[in-house]
């Protein structure tokens, strides 16, 4: 027997997203969706791709490639860990949405915009995973906003934002090959370096181009934004260094890393400090993905050996701490109508789990010691310091304006009237998912050689970076 | 051939300016659509006939879904949100757009092998247009016909350097997606809470 990958981990799960649709009962749908994702993930971590398979009399083989319209998706046997990893933290949001009863829109736009984003990891040439990126973005919107609620500025910036971000990236994409014929025309590969980083601005919302973040994290449900802050910035960070790895001119640009370093400090410090002061919770969470993204930004910088190690070992942080993070404040919300300080004042006593994630979530994004960012953080500080001691201190700004973050966090969330109650409102799901998610952080944190297991081969599926 | 082209190229000119300063939506669509025949005669030098009129199609489509769910809005909520307002400040923007794509045309055909000076320059004013709807609106109808536009110019542009079947369908996809997308949200924007008595 023969089946393809493509069509395994990318037509199967966009397919059974559709047919999630129409089924009303949530807690169905995050089951089902929830198991096939981690189905997928097993799958892609234990079952080789282009390896016949012997089962008593049946042979299983998993071809590698489908050809659609005369181009090829192509989901190569070094991508394997790679898929496990992004279906295992997608089950992760799928079986939460449970627990955040929005499980009716997450689970099946979820599974259809993560088979999109595999699509556009697979598809040959690489560049046009721009436009998947794109159809991802486009069905992400009613996930977002629901027909009964006003949309707000922050999601039509989000679609003006990703969606100029396709024209430059395959434009970008048709210069580089340009520059690859005639590598002496320095004019040429100025202006496709250009263009190649104004599209990847846009996608990753590189700073200043990040103000849609808490603009939508205030006015969208945070489980929903939280999956789209995961997977979205997630996959355009492998597409990116794909065009690293492809092209060595870029690669071997002293240019291109110091644009790279400056890009991702500046995130990094400016997602720190304006954490600090924030007074939303919800904000708070936005500048620590948009802070997530500069670490990954910063790994990309640093000698590719040890860069492309410590950007996967940061993607299994960013997951479960974006996930427990989302589902706290979601919870918060239901509690406290709103995520201002002013009105989530004192609800530790309602809602311990939450509060409780959500203060471990900020001291994680702060590379608290012990917790899930943590070991990442430190391999990459590190090595920032080696190349410059002023890089490493504006990297401490931006993590000290999370720890200071943390603190006023908790000191909200601890402020109760003086003879206030503890009246804990949290349900059994809520409660198992919060505290798995705990654990899950002092796991990564305490024991990093756990995610191994995914991140051990992902450099492989590079032909250059990291050997 | 030629003279169509250009003449495309000053049917792009109208229709982009137009956009930019009708105040009634039923016009704006009617640009729109009209805008989609021009793209189709710039691509015809670039894609065969038959990718050519998918293209169109889907345009006019797109216009249609977004002419009709416009049409069954009410119309007190659905009023003019530029800024500046005046008219003549438009015309003073479009004038600058079309200063700086006439300087930019020669290099950019250039780079983009050369695709021909009045492609380039169709595709440029679409774009530039475009980006400026997009900068001085935020009413959902204005920035889809924005974010249209400016992907029309770049579909043009583009379509010097790709012709790949693959390309134009999700090409296509997506412009009908962000159609359907601002229909979506400007049935969204239309919702308004029950009034407590």
């Amino acid at each position: 027997m023969t089946t393809n990958a493509p069509a395994l981990w990318i037509l199967a799960p966009f397919g059974f997203g559709v047919l999630l649709l129409f089924i009303r009962n949530a807690r169905a749908v995050s089951l089902l969706g929830g198991t096939l994702a981690l189905l997928l993930a097993l799958t892609a971590q234990f079952i080789p791709i282009e390896t016949a398979l012997r089962f008593g009399e049946l042979s299983v083989k998993i071809d590698s490639s489908i050809s659609i319209l005369g181009r090829v998706l192509l989901i190569s046997p070094a991508e394997g860990s790679l898929l496990a990893l992004i279906y295992a933290g997608s089950s992760l949001w799928f079986f939460g949405s449970l627990a955040a009863e929005r499980s009716t829109r997450v689970v099946p736009i979820g599974l259809m915009i993560t088979a999109l984003m595999v699509a556009a990891l697979a598809v040959q040439p690489f560049l046009y995973a721009a436009l998947f990126i794109e159809m991802a973005i486009l069905i992400s919107i009613p996930m977002l906003s629901s027909l009964y609620t006003t949309p707000g500025k922050g999601i039509v910036r989000f679609l003006i934002y990703q969606t100029l971000a396709m024209p430059f990236i395959l434009l970008a994409g048709w210069l580089l090959a340009g520059v690859e014929a005639s590598p002496g025309d320095l004019a040429l590969a100025a202006q496709s370096a250009s263009v190649l980083g104004l599209g990847f601005a846009f996608l990753l919302a590189i700073f200043p181009l990040y103000n849609w973040i808490p603009m939508l994290m205030e006015e969208s449900p945070p489980f929903t934004v939280g999956f789209l802050l995961w997977i979205l910035p997630t996959i355009t960070i492998i597409f990116g260094a794909g065009f690293l790895d492809r092209y060595s001119w870029i690669r071997s640009s002293p240019q291109l890393i110091s644009a790279l370093q400056s890009a991702g400090l500046l995130m990094v410090t400016t997602g720190g400090l304006w954490a600090a002061f924030q007074r939303h919770f919800g904000r708070i969470m936005a500048y620590a993905s948009v802070a997530e993204t500069g670490f990954s930004i910063l790994a990309l910088s640093v000698d590719s050996r040890l860069g492309i190690p410590i950007l996967f070992l940061l993607i299994p942080a960013r997951a479960l701490t974006l996930a427990l993070w989302s589902l706290a404040l979601t919870i918060i919300k239901e509690n406290a109508e709103t995520l201002r300080f002013s009105s989530a004042r004192g609800m530790l006593r309602n809602t311990p789990f939450a509060a409780t994630g959500i203060i471990l979530a900020t001291l994680s994004t702060g590379a608290f010691p012990l917790l899930a960012s943590f070991p990442p953080r430190l391999a990459l500080w590190e090595n920032i310091s080696r190349a410059s001691s002023t890089s490493a201190i504006w990297m401490g700004i931006g993590i000290a304006g999370f720890l200071v973050s943390a603190v006023r966090s908790l000191a909200v969330l601890a402020m109760a009237d003086e003879f206030a109650s503890w009246k804990p409102r949290e349900n059994l799901p809520q409660m198992i998912m919060l505290g798995l998610g705990m654990i899950g952080l002092f796991i990564l944190g305490l024991f990093p050689q756990t995610a191994q297991i995914f991140l051990a081969q992902l450099p492989l599926m590079f032909e250059h970076l990291g050997r | 051939m030629n003279i169509l082209v250009w003449v495309a190229v000053i049917i792009v000119l109208i229709t982009s300016v137009g956009l930019l300063i009708a105040r009634d939506w039923r016009i704006g669509i009617i640009f729109l659509a009209a805008q989609y025949l021009a793209m189709f005669i710039l691509l015809l030098p670039h894609l065969p006939l038959g990718m050519a009129s998918v293209k169109v199609v889907t345009g006019w489509m797109s216009s249609a879904i977004l002419g009709m769910t416009r049409s069954d809005l009410r119309e007190d909520d659905t009023e003019e949100n530029l800024w500046p307002r005046g008219r003549l400040f438009s015309l003073f923007a479009a004038g600058m757009v079309v200063l700086i794509v006439a300087g930019a045309t020669p290099a950019v055909n250039n780079i983009m092998a050369d695709a021909g000076m009045a492609v380039t320059a169709g595709g440029l004013l679409l774009v530039g247009s475009g980006l400026l709807h997009l900068g001085i609106t935020s009413q959902i109808l204005r920035v889809t016909q924005g974010l249209l536009t400016v992907i029309a110019g770049f579909e043009i542009i583009y379509s010097s350097v790709e012709s790949s079947a693959l390309v134009v369908a999700l090409l296509v996809t997506i412009n009908l997606g962000l159609a359907l997308v601002g229909s979506y949200l400007m049935l969204a924007s239309q919702h308004r809470e029950p009034e407590t008595p």
